[in-house]
């Protein structure tokens, strides 16, 4: 029958997915980036959507967010996953809401006003069963995978509004929209861009030699050099895995050094990261957010004999606290660490923060 | 001489006014010279001093002589104002020939402008040539009579593409040692600085206490093989012959501070010998002289800097150290020996990995401890209570020249409130002053930071991409607001307090 082809597909897919999450984990990154991942996980949802059998937005929702849970459990530390299920959890309200007819746009906040005079839950239990329910998600998944396509050409246009020539500018180790983003303003500006490894992954060189074969200046450092160079830098610009909800970062570990080195010497920090990349979560449980991979990469198993006698630690992630950011450059355009806050509760609705 | 210059002005007050104006500049001359003979070493600050008194001197036979008045009313102030100067410029020098005891005589106060060492001008082409003509002279006067085809001491080469902030310095490449460019057996060179120097640059010997004691050694066998030639003095041969050795093995590796101290005290040593003192007698004194330095400056000083640094370890103590220090490894091993109970965490950075051999030997003595690498730092950094850093040299302005790594170690330390304490002998104490790590460093073999992962090297043809550039820094400076205490043989002191040791070291000798 065609439709049990078609489960058997979906759940197919699904597994294929969260193989390669748990695959992904070994530090040197996931096998693909963040945006793919993130639009991997959007079109699997939107096929959830269209093909799992549910009446009401109610059931919608609890089988997106069976599935999230299942996919955030393969690999925790890749957030985009619970991020999108967030997203498309928002898009199912939003548009349950308009359905029903009322005004959702001024109700989205939890704003004092609003306890005081609504007085009581609102009680949504969203079981009321509509037509043209299923046709607006998709059509609203769409524009979200559309908008998702088209995050880092969005911040690499923003580039010129930020580098002027003859800058000096550092970064750390790998990020694909940095990288964009240097790329766009090289075509017409000349700069200089110099590159921390990032031991013990080492992605600085990768960077390095994309970013030397668009002509612009690079310079590889290592990471004990970060507050030497430090004086010479005008700028300092980097990626990051994740913004977390107080605008903190959850970035690649060695990031925490060059904020606090760039705060010394009074340089900008500017973190390039989509919007899809912040997460409700806060940076406040400690053995939550380290994530940790095979000790082999810092002390090889060619140092046998004392390996047994030493405790060795590789930790992938470090936080850097918001009061060392300057400025978060967004496919929405350019923000203070501080309006982080606002622009997650329009992303997210509250309930749906614990999958 | 005041009364003189006081004539002369009046001579030259009626001069201009009586004569044509050409002879005016001719009488000019005169004044400024004697009043600068006067001040032979405050020389810089008190050059301009003569030329302001002359300006006026120059204004004043331009206008026509009918403006005579006016004219004697300029050439008035004018002469008041250089006989000012004039006494002022009579005062300084007069303040050092007073001879107050107590009172460090001016010249040291301000001392002539040091010239600046080759090995931080190579952008410049005539510093390199001159080098180049230094090595050929050094080594023709040690071979009289004897003709050489080609140059003993060749110059070393730059390798590879060089950032274009450190274009200053040299960068040389570990696989083309300048020992392959000298014939075998060298004359010039004797056999074991050649041995060091190959030492140095291959990084077999590594670290400033044992690079100052090799070197040391090495001129003690120098001195054993030496004889001094007829009609030569000991004194001033033997230090003639020290001088292309030592340009060779800054060329090899560039010197450190420590080498710079050695070297100055054994010169030093050597032109103190009497002259009328016997071959075999001068060579065993300069033997002791030599043995007690080392003695004293490096393996007695380790033994009181760790008593003080013991005092500064308690029981349950987490320990960060960086690298590789002979000094903080004593410390440690000898405070462990005294039964206190601590943990130690080694951090290490690329490419040197010096930590791991730190960790050996830790872990040799049963130390419990962790490894981690310097990203890691802000994760481990909230375990730890103390930091122990080494030095390699102290700098006159109280900052600490170490390897690159540990001024970000002294940073993150200060943002999480953990102590910082610096060990260091005061024979690493210099003269110079830095305050970045940009103007006088060190570039190591930029292949060093190339890496295969997973069988691939990325960096593998950097030469061939032309915006692509390694930099492989050797040392940095750590500003004295990091550093909490620095613990040497004379005690704990703060940062800050080197030049008040340099001065007393000074004072000393």
């Amino acid at each position: 029958m065609p439709g049990a082809d078609k489960e058997a597909d979906l759940t197919e897919r699904i597994e294929a997915f969260l193989a390669d999450l748990k695959r992904g984990g070994c530090g040197t990154g996931p096998i693909r980036g963040s945006g793919e991942t993130a639009r991997e996980t959007t079109a699997l949802l939107r096929k959830v959507t269209a093909q799992a059998r549910w009446s009401s937005a109610g059931d919608l929702m609890e089988i997106i967010r069976k599935e999230g849970r299942r996919m955030t459990a393969a690999q925790p530390s890749e957030t985009t996953v619970g991020n999108m299920v967030l997203r498309v959890l928002k898009i199912i309200r939003e548009e349950y809401a308009r359905s029903r007819g009322s005004s959702e746009e001024t109700d989205q906040q939890e704003s004092l006003h609003k306890l005081l005079t609504s007085g009581g839950l609102s009680d949504e239990n969203f079981r009321q069963h509509y037509v043209h329910l299923k046709a607006n998600v998709i059509e609203a998944i769409n524009e979200l995978l559309t908008e998702l396509e088209g995050t880092t050409d969005n911040i690499a246009m923003q580039a010129l509004e930020h580098i002027h020539s003859n800058e000096v500018i550092m970064t750390v180790g790998r990020s694909r929209t940095v990288e964009a983003f240097l790329k766009d303003a090289a075509r017409k500006r000349k700069f200089h861009v110099i590159v921390a490894e990032c031991a013990p992954f080492c992605q600085g060189h990768e960077m390095a030699t994309n970013l030397s074969k668009a002509s612009i200046e690079t310079t590889v450092i290592a990471d004990a050099a970060i507050f030497a160079v430090m004086s010479r830098v005008n700028k300092v610009i980097i990626g990051t895995q994740t913004v977390l909800a107080n605008g903190g970062l959850r970035a690649v570990n060695g990031t925490h050094t060059v904020a606090l080195a760039a705060r010394h010497h009074s340089t900008p920090l500017i973190v390039c990261a989509p919007m899809f990349k912040l997460s409700p979560q806060f940076p406040n449980e400690e053995d939550t957010f380290h994530k940790f991979v095979s000790p082999h990469e810092v002390l090889p198993f060619t140092e046998g004999e004392i390996l047994s006698k030493v405790n060795v630690h590789c930790p992938v992630f470090d936080y850097v606290p918001p009061e060392l950011i300057t400025l978060f450059i967004s496919n929405i355009g350019g923000n203070a660490p501080s309006y982080i806050y606002r622009l997650m509760s329009e992303l997210y609705h509250p309930e749906d923060h614990d999958l | 001489k005041k009364h003189q210059k006081k004539q002369k002005e009046r001579k030259n007050e009626k001069g201009p006014s009586e004569t044509e104006k050409d002879k005016t500049p001719v009488s000019l001359l005169p004044p400024p010279q004697p009043v600068a003979t006067q001040k032979a070493l405050p020389a810089p600050a008190s050059a301009p001093i003569p030329v302001p008194a002359s300006a006026p001197f120059h204004s004043s036979p331009a206008p026509s002589p009918a403006d005579k008045p006016a004219k004697s009313k300029a050439e008035l102030k004018a002469e008041r104002r250089a006989r000012q100067e004039t006494d002022r410029a009579a005062k300084q020098p007069g303040s050092s020939s007073s001879g107050i005891k107590t009172k460090v005589p001016l010249s040291e106060l301000n001392p002539v402008v040091k010239r600046l060492p080759e090995h931080v001008q190579v952008d410049d082409p005539a510093v390199v040539k001159r080098l180049a003509k230094k090595l050929e002279r050094q080594q023709k006067g040690q071979n009289l009579g004897r003709n050489l085809e080609r140059n003993q001491i060749p110059l070393r080469s730059d390798y590879g593409y060089k950032v274009s902030l450190f274009s200053h310095l040299h960068q040389y490449s570990r696989k083309a040692p300048l020992t392959q460019l000298l014939s075998i057996p060298s004359t010039v060179i004797h056999p074991s600085i050649v041995r060091l120097g190959l030492q140095y640059s291959q990084g077999i010997v590594a670290g400033s206490n044992a690079r100052s004691v090799a070197l040391l050694h090495a001129f003690k066998q120098v001195i054993r093989d030496y004889t001094t030639p007829p009609n030569e003095e000991l004194s001033r041969d033997l230090v003639n012959k020290l001088k292309p050795y030592i340009s060779f093995l800054n060329q090899c590796r560039p010197l450190s501070a420590s080498m710079g101290n050695a070297i100055k005290y054994i010169k030093k040593e050597i032109s103190n010998i009497p002259s009328q003192c016997k071959e075999e007698e001068a060579k065993t004194k300069l033997l002791t002289c030599i043995d007690r330095y080392i003695e004293e400056k490096i393996v007695l000083a380790a033994k009181a800097i760790s008593k003080y640094a013991i005092e500064k370890i308690s029981d349950g103590d987490v320990i960060l150290v960086y690298g590789y220090s002979s000094l903080v490894n004593n410390i440690l091993c000898e405070a462990f020996e005294k039964s206190r109970k601590f943990r130690v965490i080694v951090v290490d950075s690329r490419p040197r990995l010096e930590g791991r051999e730190a960790l050996r030997r830790l872990v040799q003595r049963g130390i419990s401890c962790t490894y981690v690498l310097i990203s890691a730092l802000s994760y481990i950094l909230p375990e730890v209570s103390k930091v122990f850093l080494g030095a390699h040299a102290l700098l006159a302005n109280g900052y600490v020249m170490s390897r690159v790594g540990t001024s970000q170690i002294a940073l993150v330390a200060r943002t999480y409130n953990v102590p910082v304490l610096v060990c260091c002998e005061t024979y690493k104490f210099c003269e110079r002053v830095q305050t970045d790590s940009f103007v006088s460093n060190e570039l190591d073999d930029p292949d060093d930071l190339m890496v295969t992962r997973k069988g691939k090297t990325q960096l593998e043809n950097w030469q061939d991409v032309s915006s692509l550039g390694l930099l492989n820094l050797v040392y940095d400076v750590t500003p004295p607001d990091f550093v909490d205490l620095v613990i040497t043989d004379l005690g704990m002191i703060p940062c800050t307090s080197v030049p008040v040791v340099l001065r007393v070291k000074n004072l000393d000798q």
